[in-house]
Parts: C-alpha cells; sequence; structure tokens
C-alpha cells in the first residue's frame, strides 16, 4: 500500500495512506465510522480505482487489473453487509468462489463435453470440502437467502477461501455476531491462517476481537494513517484514544 | 399486468438447483413423469387431428423462444421487451436462405442462430449501462423499430416488403411415413429437447453459475473473477440465439413471414409466457408457451368482440392464484403432499 489516496468528488476518502501486510499474519483496520477502511478494502478488490498511489501485491501493481482479475492473484474478499448470492444453494455460492481457478466457456458447458464435465468435478470436490471444513454440510443444499445471518457470514468466509486466496480481506466479520458467535469467528481466522497460510486483514469494530487476534493494527482516522503497530500499541497511542473518545478542545 | 418485474427477476420461483436436491421418492417420481411425457411425446401426433399438432409444435416453438428470454431475465437478471426482434432476425434468415439460395430448412436453424448470436451480442454491449426498466425501454424500442425496418424498400428484394415471404413446407425424409405435419412436429420435438438439453447443462455448469451470480449480486460476482461485461453481452447473445432459432422453426412451419408478425405484441406475450410460466424455472417455458398459444383462443371462443378483455381476465386470475408462475404453484403443491406425507 503506497501513498493511497481516493477522492469522491470533493471529499478525501483516503490521503496518503500506507502500510505493509506481513504475510500470513493477521492485520487488523481499524478506526471510527467514515474513517476510510472500506474504500480502502475496495480499492484492494479494485472496486474503486485511487486518484493517486499505487498498490503493490507480491511486488506488482494491481491497479491495472479490473475487478474480475483481482481473484485470480490471491485476493479475495468478505463483505460488510453480506453479499452472497441470495438464489442459490450453500454449495453453488461456494463453487461460485471458485471460478477463476478455472476455465471454461458456454459451448463446452451447454454441451456437457468431457472437460467441462471434469472440471465440475473438480469444483464440486473443492466447494465439499471447504463446506465441511467450515461445518456447513448440513445446509449444504438450502438457499442461502433463507438462513440466518451468522450462517451466511461463514458462507461467505468459505465462498472466499473457495479461490484460494494469499490475502484473505474480511470487511467487520464480527458485525451483528453475539459473543459466543465472536470468540468462535476469532479461533476461526486464526485456524484458517495457519492451516492455509494466507495473510488476512481485517476490517473491525469489534476490540476485543482485533486485540485478542491481530499481529498488527492499523488505525485510521479521516482517511489518514494515525497509527501502525502492535495491538498494544496502537491501543496506547494518544492519537488513536483521542479518535475514539473526542478531545478535549 | 400486476407483476413486478424487478421483483420477478430477483425471487424467481425456483432458487436452489434441481441437481444438488436430496433424492429419494422424488427421484423416481421424476423418472416416471419423464417416461410418461416422452410416450405421450411419440404417440401424440398418431392419435390427434392435423391442426392439433400443428398448435402443439408452436407450443414448441414459442416454449424454445421463452427459454431464450428466461436465460436472460430469470437467469442473468436482465429485462428484454425486444425479443420480437430476435424471433423475427431468425425468421427472416430462415426464409430468406429458403427462398433465395434453396437451402435446406435444416442448415437454416444454426444459420439462423449464429446472426441472431451477433445481434444479440452488439445488442448487449450497450445493454451493459442499462439496469431494470431502463433496458426494458431501450429493448422496447428495438421491437418497435424492426416491423418498418422490414419493410424498408432497399430490403424489399430480400425482405418481399409489406408481403413478406412464403416458403414451402418441407416432407419428411428417408421415406418415413409421415405427412409434412407430423415430420415438422417430430422435427421441432427433436430441435426442442437439445436446445432444453443444453439450456439446463449449462446452467448446472460453471457458466450458469455465473450468470445466476451476476442476476443476485454483481459486485461480489466480479470480486469471484466473473467478467460481467462478458458474460452479459454472452448471454444476450445467447438467449437471442435461441429466440433466433425458434424464430426459424416458426417460420418453416407457418410457411410464411411477414413484418406483422413480429410486432411488439409478440415481445410481451414472450414476457408473459415467461411470467406465467415461472421466472428462473426452464420447464416453466412449456407453460409459457401453452399460455401465448391457447388463451388467446380460449378468449376468443369466450367471445369474439371482447377476446382481449377475457384474455386480460384469465391472465389477471393466473397472476392471482399463481403469483410465481406454474413454478411456484407446484413447489407449493410438492411441498403440501411431502409435508403430509412425512
Amino acid at each position: 500500500m503506497r501513498d493511497v489516496a481516493v477522492r469522491f468528488g470533493g471529499i478525501v476518502a483516503l490521503s496518503g495512506v500506507s502500510f505493509d501486510l506481513p504475510s500470513q499474519q493477521i492485520n487488523a483496520l481499524i478506526g471510527p465510522n467514515g474513517a476510510g477502511k472500506t474504500t480502502l478494502f475496495n480499492c484492494l478488490s479494485r472496486l474503486y480505482t485511487p486518484t493517486s498511489g499505487d498498490i503493490l501485491f507480491e511486488g506488482q501493481s494491481i491497479l491495472s487489473r479490473p475487478a474480475h482479475r483481482i481473484a485470480e492473484i490471491g485476493i479475495g474478499r468478505t463483505f460488510q453487509n453480506l453479499a452472497l448470492f441470495q438464489n442459490l444453494s450453500v454449495l453453488d455460492n461456494v463453487r461460485i468462489g471458485n471460478h477463476c481457478r478455472t476455465r471454461g466457456d458456454y459451448i463446452s458447458d451447454a454441451l456437457a463435453l468431457p472437460w467441462s464435465r471434469s472440471t465440475e468435478k473438480e469444483i464440486d470436490h473443492k466447494a465439499r470440502q471447504i463446506i465441511r471444513y467450515l461445518d456447513l454440510q448440513s445446509v449444504m443444499h438450502r438457499r442461502v437467502g433463507d438462513l440466518p445471518f451468522g450462517t451466511q457470514k461463514r458462507v461467505e468466509m468459505a465462498r472466499a477461501l473457495a479461490a484460494d486466496p494469499k490475502l484473505l480481506l474480511l470487511d467487520e466479520p464480527a458485525a451483528g455476531l453475539n459473543h459466543g458467535e465472536v470468540d468462535e469467528l476469532g479461533d476461526l481466522i486464526k485456524h484458517v491462517r495457519d492451516d492455509r497460510k494466507l495473510t488476512v486483514l481485517l476490517v473491525e469494530h469489534h476490540m476485543s476481537l482485533v486485540m485478542s487476534i491481530s499481529d498488527t493494527v492499523v488505525a485510521l482516522n479521516f482517511g489518514r494513517k494515525i497509527a501502525e503497530g502492535t495491538p498494544a500499541e496502537v491501543q496506547n497511542n494518544p492519537d488513536v484514544i483521542a479518535a475514539y473518545l473526542g478531545t478535549d478542545q | 399486468m400486476s407483476v413486478n418485474l424487478e421483483e420477478a427477476a430477483e425471487h424467481p420461483a425456483v432458487a436452489v438447483d434441481i441437481e444438488t436436491r436430496p433424492l429419494g421418492r422424488d427421484r423416481t417420481l421424476k423418472i416416471l413423469f419423464g417416461i410418461l411425457i416422452f410416450v405421450v411425446a411419440i404417440a401424440l401426433p398418431f392419435v390427434t387431428k392435423s391442426f392439433f399438432v400443428f398448435q402443439v409444435t408452436m407450443v414448441m416453438i414459442y416454449a424454445i423462444a421463452i427459454l431464450g428470454l428466461n436465460l436472460l431475465t430469470g437467469f442473468n437478471g436482465q429485462f428484454s421487451l425486444g425479443h420480437a426482434a430476435f424471433y423475427a432476425i431468425g425468421a427472416y434468415t430462415a426464409a430468406i436462405l429458403m427462398d433465395k439460395a434453396g437451402i435446406s430448412y435444416v442448415w437454416t436453424l444454426p444459420v439462423a442462430g449464429i446472426v441472431c448470436f451477433v445481434f444479440g451480442f452488439l445488442f448487449g454491449l450497450p445493454a451493459l449501462r442499462l439496469e431494470g426498466i431502463y433496458l426494458a425501454l431501450a429493448t422496447f424500442a428495438l421491437s418497435v423499430a424492426t416491423p418498418q425496418i422490414l419493410k424498408l424498400s432497399p430490403l424489399e428484394h430480400w425482405t418481399g416488403g409489406v408481403q413478406g415471404i412464403v416458403i414451402m413446407k418441407p416432407d419428411a425424409p428417408f421415406g418415413l411415413p409421415l405427412n409434412q405435419d407430423q415430420w415438422l412436429y417430430f422435427f421441432t420435438l427433436i430441435v426442442t429437447a437439445i436446445m432444453f438439453w443444453m439450456a439446463s447443462n449449462m446452467l448446472r455448469s460453471r457458466t450458469g453459475r455465473a450468470m445466476m451470480a451476476i442476476r443476485d449480486n454483481p459486485i461480489a460476482s466480479r470480486s469471484m473473477g466473473v467478467n460481467n461485461s462478458l458474460y452479459k453481452a454472452t448471454t444476450f447473445g445467447i438467449s437471442a440465439t435461441y429466440t433466433g432459432i425458434a424464430g426459424a422453426l416458426g417460420a418453416i412451419v407457418v410457411q410464411f413471414v411477414a413484418p406483422d408478425s413480429f410486432t411488439v405484441v409478440l415481445s410481451i406475450a414472450l414476457l408473459v409466457g415467461l411470467v406465467v410460466g415461472g421466472v428462473g424455472w426452464i420447464p416453466g417455458a412449456f407453460f409459457g408457451g401453452l399460455f401465448v398459444l391457447f388463451v388467446p383462443n380460449i378468449a376468443e371462443s369466450i367471445s369474439k368482440g371482447l377476446s382481449g378483455a377475457f384474455y386480460g381476465l384469465i391472465l389477471m386470475l393466473l397472476v392471482f392464484i399463481m403469483p410465481t408462475g406454474v413454478a411456484g404453484f407446484l413447489a407449493l403443491i410438492r411441498h403440501k403432499v411431502l409435508r403430509r406425507g412425512a
């Protein structure tokens, strides 16, 4: 992340934000509402194009890539308010996660040609593996839209993992979960990181979760980076405390 | 029509794929049902009158056209009130090839398909910028323009202008003991079976999932690596291919094409058929085809002077009884029966 700035019209959403994500670590991005966390996420998944600056992933700039070619280089994500394919089954949602890892075309698929069938088998195998991994077997054939919120969040995680990401972006994974679920989520994120050797960047308001699982924390406020370091360092940073609690003028 | 289109496309009646449903008694029933349909389909032209055979042939043709619209609207979330244009292009391609080039009717179908794919794909590109009701309007314009373009005098040498083109009905090949209507019935049946088989394969595969992903959440589908623009434009092309092949078959079966058969009324009829059958459900196209062909006749038999009013009344009743089309209605019945059985 190098000097990234985003402006929407006259509004500066991000200005000159730079930081590195050490690989195979859990990195958290914190900050009050409107600090630019989700904007930054959307730049990383190329839904937004930064006005200036550059984003490097494994030494290569990702800015020349359109949004649909981000998954294939190994950046996967979940969304703040869930962005699942509501009318499809859990299995199909996870299968779509694997889209960027496979090839196919209309004609081969329509004629069910041998290579199309073997691709399907591969996708199916992969999807079922991840569904087992995240313990979603019992709801595999259910329509996603009919499932409880917490389960949908797991489905979204499964869908992201189906693409074999190297960097997993989690946008407020704890939002809307109860206490027990948040603890489970923390364990799950750590577990996934260890098992799959991936780097995690999460945006989160839930401070106890951030502090308990993160290796590094970056704090944003009004589109600027105000602190970076270990959870303890950031927690004691006066600017961060001021941003969260307000300052005496 | 009191159906909210946007809502219909966002909430397809049958969502979860058939293939992954738990098997069991359902499957046996399905096989028995399949055998029954097969037997009826084979026997039908030998036990009914010629005109009825013709009508059933037309039902299949409309079913293919509606399936094309369903691929676009039901499975990809793009609207079209312009499918009469693709139907017309398919019909005219077949008619001109047979009339001017003397090409066999069989080969006019793939050609019509390819021509319509190109038109559909090209139309799909600007359509990428339009959503929902605005896309419906743009495609509506296509429907309005097509009959007039077909009547243009510079094209008259090919299209026959207002007169249209009359074509010959083909005989059964290989000395099969079938009359022309029976043969066209079987020919259409084979084409229909292939088209539906291909659509169902497509929708169960990676391609179909990408189409439905775009319908349900375009931002998420992009983040999963789906090239939304390419898929949407290609789906438009495929949809036009289906409807165009239906148009070509229609021209062969009716033995006649004329500009005024392909007005916006046909586009709306196809859309009505889609909604009545069930948005996002493949077999719904057959019910849609039945509706498109028979309901206007039924309305006319009730009252010649007020046939339009009775058509409207029947439509309203159907929408009231089955708000999600035949698809949702059958799903509801199945659900009730299964619960009683359990």
